[in-house]
């Protein structure tokens, strides 16, 4: 089964390097570009087949490893 | 008394903080990261470097290291626990001191040195200092901007001129203890003065003055 997980910092929380990629936007005439956040896509394969007991799993990996919930968010979108 | 100085794959400081721990007349060994049992030495030094290459984020994959179930415990006897640079970060990220560091604000690697003002006497890292003491310690670090959502982290190292966007300009934060420290800037490298400044010295003798026998 295939899992992919959005880690995304949230919004109150500075985003230097997609502030960086914004001016650089900016600097070749994209000047419509008013925000851009570099969010953190991570691609998972797992062994199973019980769409629940995998969601719950990999919610139990991004709470202790896959995200830092001091500054992140995450959404996790199962793949049959 | 003995510190340990944790090693992890991917930190490059052990050496440097081995010999400032030793030049002051301290005992610092060097331990791998997957020992658990740190109840031989006093206190602990988590050095700087890219522990796991920084992948994820600084300090999140160091944290799940053997040695650092011993920090935790190690911190809750009130032992004295210094994170340098890297070492801060994965202090963060074990949830030993609030907030996380992200990148620098103006996305660039400094390295030089910065002057910082003590803030507060009350840690394993100033207590040898002054409050108002000024500080020339080397800055080397990609992720020094330090963000803490809950406003709760002590600082009692304070920029002078904001190189990273470090919340309140924090240079260091300690919990509410004083027992566990995270610095950014490198104390080791400021304890010669063939380095340029031996202001590092000073925050050094305070974490060895902080030691008590296990």
């Amino acid at each position: 089964m295939k899992v992919t997980i959005t880690v995304d910092r949230r919004p109150e929380i500075a985003d230097p390097e997609g502030t960086t990629v914004k001016r650089a936007l900016h600097d070749l005439g994209f000047t419509e570009i008013e925000s851009v956040r570099m969010d953190r896509v991570i691609h998972l394969e797992v062994d199973g087949d019980d769409d629940e007991e995998v969601e719950t799993r990999v919610e139990e990996m991004c709470k202790q490893l896959l995200a830092n919930p001091v500054l992140e968010d995450f959404k996790v979108q199962i793949h049959r | 008394m003995k510190t340990a100085v944790i090693v992890f794959p991917g930190v490059n400081c052990e050496h440097d903080v081995v010999h400032a721990i030793e030049a002051l007349g301290g005992e610092a060994d060097l331990v791998w990261h997957r020992e658990t049992d740190l109840s031989d030495f006093d206190g602990v030094i988590l050095p700087g470097g890219f522990a796991h290459g920084d992948a994820l984020r600084t300090g999140a994959i160091a944290r799940f290291a053997p040695a650092m179930d011993e920090v935790i415990r190690l911190a809750g006897e009130s032992r004295p626990i210094l994170g340098i640079c890297n070492g801060w970060q994965m202090l963060c990220e074990s949830r030993l001191l609030p907030g996380a560091h992200i990148a620098n604000r103006d996305m660039s690697f400094i390295c030089k040195f910065v002057d910082v003002e003590v803030m507060d006497t009350n840690s394993v890292l100033t207590r040898s200092a002054e409050v108002g003491q000024r500080l020339r310690i080397p800055l080397n670090s990609y992720q020094g901007n330090w963000v803490d959502p809950t406003h709760s982290g002590r600082i009692v190292l304070r920029y002078i001129n904001d190189p990273n966007g470090s919340q309140r300009q924090a240079a260091a934060v300690t919990n509410a203890e004083g027992n566990v420290v995270g610095v950014m800037p490198h104390p080791e490298r400021g304890t010669d003065e063939l380095l340029g400044s031996i202001d590092g010295n000073i925050l050094l003798e305070s974490f060895l003055h902080s030691l008590v026998p296990a």
